[in-house]
């Protein structure tokens, strides 16, 4: 039966192009519009889609407060006596010197008064979350490792503003983790999260460093 | 140019092409798996700085210290407290659990009001203002009418101070009816009492014990303080201490016991006579303590055992063969700080007093009393004075009318609380009807044997407010409800731990602060009697039960509200020469009180053994939590499918047993006892004697949530209860019974 059919269409494509309408071009051009149209589907709108757009609450700025503070990045993203990492500020910490309005700064106005005032924890949207199914410890990498800040955050602390949040539409999770770079190529260590890039570094490290995660390769190592 | 079928194939290929070259597969193939593996309805901690609360974990009478670790207001994890007497780090299964109980879809969240039919789950919500005023107009015309004698109030409070706020408004509103949940802790106390002449807790000085024999405790599933016994038994394994169990079934501390020892089940007094008859006979007992000490020894013990309880007659009861006696005997009473212990499985069941009498004679044979490894008397704490409650006259009369259940009568003189009599009372609306009950931290309805009748009985009574804080089987069948916090929310006193052996009190604090409008229930006593007003208010000098707690624990509150404990340390039991305030100031083996009774005479289960020639025995596991608190989730999940598959219980029965009622495993069977039948599923067992079949305690609730409800058979409905016939609490340890293919 289907044998039949192949032989009956090979026919008449043969009695097309015999009737010489250059159909071959046509298919040809079909093919290139499909070909263009998804590609920018795939590299334009798609990323574009993928991601929401997110303004931080109250902007920032790290170049301004860097100045006035002794201990750098550690001064307000500190660790605690037990060890954890404390991450982005907590309203207490940021009360100690705005408990009222300081300088001209709209920012800093609304700051103050709808949070400090309200009591109501700032909700900073955290570029650099990774999903809960990882573990991750700063003192590990940071008081163990040496690491600084910037292997992984980038050059955050010489931003004078905090740009937009791009916030994935079906995980959630912040765009910093797959990277800017919707095919994944990254320039920087700190241009991507993703779990090979961890990899990539324990790999390099592994003579260095001799902890567990360095070492073993099971799942549960670094996953939940 | 002609546009046809091919171009638009040709079309879809490049879009195909184009698609695969773009990074549009890949990065979703990722996204998804990222959004499977992090579904955004999975609960996850609250990240952020960790605080921890010390607590006191009162899901059984344990008494573990816990660390609960906290997000913000979030408690995310309980642990258990390292420096605690007790538990010292260590935690069980439940309470590692009991945040399900914090966040669990079955608590109630706001007062209720019944309006549809009984038990028929139609409720609405009230404020706490409306539903006080409800409650104190009904209590209000009871009274009126001028039986306040008919309103009861059964309560399973874990804090020493609710429960006295409790006695204290029963006696206020004149109701002689105030009951408490008893174990097997009761029935040592009233061992204590008669042999002993004090009012004391059993201390065990497990870690120091040197031979230990259970006859029947389930020292590894759940007795006692469960996560202390769990690590005395650890020390004993270090140390080479033997452990010889004493059950009919292989239960886990029998399968982790030195010597299981298996007997005819309800015999176990015989066989610690048995054993008393070597020590005696080989004079291996300790001859300062009962010379000096004891009183009668010779003219009444001594002789009671060597006429009645030879190893050869003893062993024809127990089955226990004479050779295995003589060897237990004189191990026991050759060991170094030898313990016996008794209350069976978790001592959930007071049991029978025979049994507690034996083994403490026993101990007492061979010196383990207030000695190093032995059972302690731990005499109880003095408790803060508070202003006498001045009863008006309808309180005076309410409050002579004789108890329900027959607590402190002539028949039952030592017993303050008799709840399994209550129920019987209940049942029969005899000698007067309840009006009112009211419901704290306790669930008759499931816990109480013979759960169908008490059921019924509970449905005959005209109003019941129950003071839950889970839609629990009882509460399920209230008129109204006020809802009180969980443990974590509460902050309140608890006595000491189940069995430890120094004075401690602990203190429950609230780990968050409550997230649904629940009051605890001190205070919502202390509501009630002020919309009482009168005499019931006079008698509530507080206005809020945290108040009370200020006033009654004083300086004590501080030192507890930081280390949420205070233990005495350096305790030492009182020496044999000032311990025992009998009648004769010498410890009794036969107590004065029950010269005329038989205190040794073994409890026979109900049923005629022609109709049902089989002994159904309840067990208690350390997965299943069978008392007020029901089972969590995660517990449940840890239950083996050869004790509940899907929503059968399954029986443990011998081959030998299952042969002769032509079952096979995995068979459907109908079990019968003259109390009730169920349905169960068959699991051939070597581990049970033949003759015997069990099943476990807990399952088979009818409330709470999926997550529980319809799970298994509750086997109180299957059990009677039997009144020991010197302390009148429940002594049924088991009921004849008999299956048959379903
Ligand atoms: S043993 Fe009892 S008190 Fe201790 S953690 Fe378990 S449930 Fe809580």
């Amino acid at each position: 039966m289907s044998t039949f059919n192949h032989a009956d269409s090979s026919v008449s494509d043969t009695e097309e192009t015999q009737s010489g309408e250059g159909s071959g071009g046509v298919v040809f051009l079909f093919f290139l519009i499909g070909l263009a149209a998804s590609l920018i589907v795939g590299w334009v709108v798609f990323p574009k889609l993928l991601y929401s757009q997110k303004h931080q609450p109250v902007d920032f700025n790290h170049v301004l407060h860097n100045e006035l503070v002794s201990e750098g990045c550690e001064s307000c993203h500190f660790f605690r006596e037990d060890g954890t990492f404390s991450g982005a500020p907590k309203l207490a910490q940021c009360i100690e010197c705005h408990e009222d309005v300081q300088g001209e700064s709209e920012e800093e106005r609304k700051f103050v008064e709808e949070y400090v005032k309200k009591e109501i924890e700032v909700p900073w949207l955290i570029y650099a979350r990774q999903p809960d199914c990882v573990f991750f410890s700063h003192a590990a990498h940071v008081k163990t490792g040496k690491m600084d800040c910037v292997t992984c955050h980038g050059e955050m602390g010489e931003s004078t503003t905090l740009r937009v949040y791009e916030s994935n539409r079906i995980t959630g999770y912040s765009r910093d983790i797959w990277g800017h770079n919707i095919a994944g190529f990254k320039r920087n260590t700190w241009d991507r999260m993703k779990m090979d890039d961890c990899a990539e570094c324990h790999q390099q490290k592994k003579e260095m460093l001799g902890s567990v995660q360095t070492q073993k390769e099971g799942c549960f190592v670094c996953h939940k | 140019m002609k546009i046809d079928r091919r171009c638009f194939l040709s079309l879809g290929v490049g879009a195909g092409a184009g698609i695969a070259l773009s990074p549009l597969p890949w990065k979703i193939t990722d996204d998804l798996s990222i959004w499977t593996q992090n579904w955004s309805w999975t609960p996850v901690p609250a990240t952020g700085e960790f605080t921890t609360v010390n607590t006191i974990c009162t899901l059984c009478p344990g008494g573990c210290g816990i660390s609960v670790k906290k997000v913000d207001n979030r408690a995310i994890k309980i642990e258990g407290m390292t420096d605690h007497p007790v538990n010292g780090g260590g935690i069980c299964s439940l309470g590692l659990s009991g945040l399900q109980l914090l966040y669990g879809p079955t608590r109630i969240k706001t007062p209720l009001k019944r309006t549809g039919e009984r038990g028929s789950g139609q409720w609405t919500a009230l404020s706490w203002d409306q539903a006080i005023a409800e409650v104190a107009e009904k209590l209000n015309a009871i009274r009126t009418s001028g039986s306040p004698q008919s309103v009861a109030c059964i309560s399973g409070a874990t804090s020493p101070t609710v429960s006295r706020l409790i006695d204290r408004f029963m006696a206020a509103y004149g109701s002689p009816n105030s009951l408490s949940v008893p174990t097997f802790i009761d029935s040592y106390r009233a061992a204590l009492q008669l042999m002993h002449g004090v009012a004391a807790n059993p201390g065990f000085d497990l870690e120091h014990a040197g031979y230990i024999l259970s006859f029947g405790s389930g020292l590894l599933d759940g007795w006692g303080s469960p996560v202390r016994t769990f690590k005395a038994n650890s020390g004993w394994k270090k140390s080479k201490v033997k452990l010889v169990q004493i059950e009919p079934r292989l239960s886990r501390t029998a399968a982790k016991a030195d010597v299981w020892i298996t007997i005819n089940p309800g015999t176990e007094s015989d066989l610690a006579m048995g054993i008393a008859h070597v020590i005696i006979k080989e004079s291996l007992f300790k001859a300062d303590f009962v010379q000096n000490y004891a009183s009668n020894f010779n003219e009444q013990f001594r002789k009671l055992i060597l006429d009645n309880f030879s190893p050869e007659t003893v062993s024809k009861t127990t089955g226990v063969d004479s050779a295995s006696i003589i060897m237990i005997a004189r191990e026991f009473a050759k060991a170094k700080n030898p313990l016996a212990v008794c209350g069976r499985g978790q001592g959930n069941i007071p049991g029978g007093m025979n049994e507690f009498l034996a083994v403490h004679a026993l101990n007492a044979l061979v010196g383990a009393i207030n000695r190093e490894g032995g059972i302690w008397a731990v005499a109880d704490m003095p408790v803060s004075d508070w202003p006498a409650v001045q009863q008006d006259s309808t309180a005076t009369t309410g409050s002579r009318r004789p108890r329900l259940d027959n607590a402190g009568t002539q028949a039952f003189p030592v017993a303050m609380s008799l709840l399994n009599q209550f129920s019987s009372a209940l049942i029969s609306g005899k000698p007067y009807p309840v009006q009112a009950l009211l419901m704290v931290e306790s669930n008759p309805v499931f816990t109480l044997a013979d759960s169908e009748s008490t059921r019924n009985a509970l449905n005959k009574i005209p109003f019941i407010v129950s003071f839950s804080s889970f839609m629990d089987d009882s509460a399920a069948l209230s008129d109204l409800i006020l809802p009180n916090h969980v443990y974590l929310e509460r902050m309140e006193d608890v006595a000491s731990a189940a069995g430890f052996n120094r004075p401690l009190i602990g203190l429950c604090q609230p780990v968050v602060t409550p997230g649904l409008d629940t009051r605890h229930v001190g205070d919502a006593v202390i509501l009630l009697a002020q919309a009482l007003g009168g005499a019931i208010a006079d008698a509530f000098p507080w206005d809020s039960f945290e108040n009370c707690l200020e006033e009654t624990l004083g300086d004590q509150l501080e030192t507890l509200k930081e280390k949420s404990f205070v233990v005495d340390e350096g305790f030492q039991p009182d020496s044999w020469a000032t311990a025992f305030h009998t009648p004769s100031q010498k410890f009794e083996f036969i107590p004065t009180a029950l010269a005329s009774k038989k205190p040794f005479a073994p409890i026979n289960p109900e049923g005629d053994a022609s109709a049902f020639p089989v002994i159904l025995l309840p067990y208690d596991t350390m997965r299943i939590s069978s008392g007020f608190i029901g089972n969590p989730p995660f517990l449940t999940k840890t239950i083996e499918d050869t004790v509940l598959k899907g929503t059968h219980s399954l029986i443990e029965i011998n081959p030998k047993t299952a042969q002769t009622f032509g079952l096979k495993e995995g068979n459907m069977a109908m079990l019968q006892t003259p109390k009730g039948q169920a349905p169960v599923q068959v699991h051939i067992d070597d581990g049970i004697m033949p003759g015997v079949i069990a099943l476990p305690r807990g399952l088979g609730h009818v409330a709470y949530d999926s997550y529980l409800a319809g799970k298994g058979v509750n086997i109180n409905r299957l059990i009677g209860s039997v009144p020991d016939p010197v302390s009148g609490l429940d002594a049924a340890w088991g009921i004849r019974a008999k299956l048959s293919k379903a």
